[in-house]
């Protein structure tokens, strides 16, 4: 069981003036259960690539698989209502798609529509709201009256009900403050670790690849142009330069400790890997 | 799905119509929506549409494009013209039960609904797609000046008419992103019958207006910052110019408005 793009190409808006590339020749597998980060500058084809994961978006060629399903140009729609409830999508600014009259039935859209009777709905969303770190006193209030970070929780919160198997996020920090956006990747890991779910991150934040991924696919140009475990994508600094990426916070100023005489065996990504490698290096009197 | 609609999308480009001024291509068009409605017999229609196949030639833009952006709104015409033939009395009865019923008048309404209904569109479609929508503000607004002697807001009409053309395919956008939330959340817009996809409306109208709603306060916000009051007396940046083109332009329309009502009395 696993995620598989087979030479998947996509096309917006095919033979009209606004025709455009958004995949070209993607091929690529995630395993199960893995935790699986996108970067890549804006306009590289992220988003492309993650709404095939659900089909909202249909290959113009090429086969996608996840898990029992398939998806390829020829898919009918009926088909892909399953595979919306196996895939939760998480979209860039989640709270814009909040509508309902409370915080509960909002969180219980998804299951009710995917077929679950009124009471598990209900029960799904309060088991949901409590993974996400709502408090209970919130459910009855009107999402548009809560805090930006918390109508998020909420809108993520109604991906959640719906039992996915994969959850796809699609940057679900960007507009946070820092302690918001690590509270939020935190949540991330701790759900992943308790709901054995597979995770698929887009993001910008090279911390966040370097903590918690598996492994992380590089877009540009709405090609994948390199695949692998972050150790490998960041192993050459200058390569990743070039494709307008940082390095990990640690990377970094692993790389300005080796001007000043330092050396590392390899490259630490994470603040604990750095914290390893100098542990022997530094002068047991420090000054 | 809603990308497709070309109704109120620009796109760029040179041709000859592209070129136009703004003030003459609304004049135009409006001349021509209603000169639409002086059609009776198949020979004004053949020469309708004959002329807006010239038209869509002349944006430079290919002819499948039209057929295709105007798809999404073939239904809208189609119930229309359906209403009229289902409840038009008059000459022979084909076909009754109840208050419904196909008669030879309801017939030929109904075909005329649907064709000036198809001119109409085309023709709208065709301005905005070759017109900037500032070009458009900028044109009604020079058009409406007349009307500043009986004290109309005409500048703030400009001005909020060239937001709401702005805002357009922001809009658009925005539907798009929401109704995928949506779908991934398990609603279905295009399945079900009528009363489920009228329901699968709410969850994207809500968020659409009120991100809609918060723009508007932004853009507020933004333009009063920055010095606005009300547009009195102001200057323009892009100044209108009327060319020969314009003058031909204006001279075709009224030699069609002429052929025209020739052949109605054929
Ligand atoms: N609805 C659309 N219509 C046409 N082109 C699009 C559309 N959405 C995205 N694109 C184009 O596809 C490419 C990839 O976009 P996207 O997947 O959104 O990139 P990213 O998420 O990496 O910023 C871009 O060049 C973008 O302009
Ligand atoms: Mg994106």
């Amino acid at each position: 069981m696993a995620i598989t793009f087979d030479h998947v190409n996509y096309m917006y808006q095919p033979n009209s003036p606004f025709e455009a590339v958004g995949l070209s020749d993607v091929s690529f597998t995630v395993p199960s259960e893995s935790f699986t980060a996108i970067i890549g500058h804006t306009g590289s084809g992220k988003s492309t690539l993650v709404q095939h994961l659900n089909g909202l978006l249909k290959p113009t060629s090429g086969t996608v698989t996840v898990d029992d399903f398939q998806l390829t140009a020829k898919t009918t729609n009926k088909h892909l209502k399953s595979l919306h409830q196996h895939v939760g999508m998480v979209f860039q600014f989640p709270e814009n798609q909040l509508f309902d009259q409370t915080v509960e039935r909002d969180i219980a859209f998804g299951p009710l529509n995917f077929g679950f009777t009124n009471e598990e709905a209900m029960s799904l969303a309060h088991q949901a709201a409590h993974d996400v770190g709502l408090p209970d006193e919130l459910l009855n209030r009107s999402p548009f009256e809560l805090s930006g970070g918390q109508m998020r929780r909420v809108a993520i919160a109604g991906v959640l009900a719906s039992q996915p198997r994969v959850l796809v996020l699609d940057e679900p920090t960007a507009g946070l403050d820092p302690r918001g956006r690590a509270e939020m990747m935190a949540m991330f890991a701790k759900l992943k670790a308790d709901q054995q779910l597979t995770v698929i991150l887009v993001t910008h934040q090279m911390d966040d690849v370097a903590d918690y991924a598996d492994q992380a696919l590089v877009m540009a140009h709405s090609n994948l142009i390199k695949a692998g475990t972050p150790a490998e994508i960041f192993a050459n600094p200058e390569w990743v330069k070039a494709q307008q990426l940082a390095l990990p916070t640690a990377a970094n100023f692993a790389q300005h400790l080796v001007t000043r005489g330092f050396e590392f065996d390899s490259l630490p990504l994470t603040a604990e890997q750095l914290a390893i490698q100098l542990r022997g290096q530094l002068p047991k009197e420090g000054r | 799905m809603l990308e497709q609609l070309t109704l109120g999308r620009y796109i760029p480009g040179h041709s000859w119509l592209h070129r136009l001024d703004p003030r003459a291509k609304l004049v135009l068009a409006c001349y021509f929506i209603v000169i639409a409605f002086l059609t009776t017999n198949w020979l004004t229609y053949v020469l309708m549409f004959a002329f807006i196949g010239g038209v869509i030639f002349l944006t430079g833009l290919s002819f499948s494009y039209f057929v295709r952006g105007i798809g999404p709104l073939i239904w809208l015409i189609v119930f229309t013209a359906i209403l009229q033939l289902l409840f038009t009395p008059g000459g022979h009865i084909y076909w009754h039960w109840g208050i419904l019923m196909i008669t030879s008048t309801g017939i030929q309404t109904s075909t005329a609904v649907f064709l000036r209904f198809l001119l109409i569109i085309t023709m709208a479609t065709v301005l905005t797609l070759t017109t900037a929508p500032l070009a458009i503000a900028d044109g009604v607004e020079a058009l409406l000046r007349p009307l500043r002697v009986i004290h109309f807001p005409v500048a703030q009409t400009a001005l909020m008419l060239s937001v709401a053309l702005r805002f357009v395919p922001t809009l658009l956008d925005e539907a798009q992103t929401i109704m995928n939330a949506q779908r991934a959340r398990g609603v279905e817009f295009n399945n079900g019958g009528l009363i489920k996809r009228l329901r699968a409306i709410v969850p994207l109208l809500i968020p659409l207006f009120v991100g809609a709603i918060g723009r508007a306060d932004d853009l507020a916000t933004a333009m009063e910052s920055r010095g606005y009051q009300g547009a009195t007396n102001r200057t323009r940046y892009r100044v209108l110019k009327w060319h020969n083109a314009d003058t031909i332009a204006v001279v075709v329309i009224l030699v069609l408005n002429v052929v025209l009502v020739v052949l109605r009395h054929m």
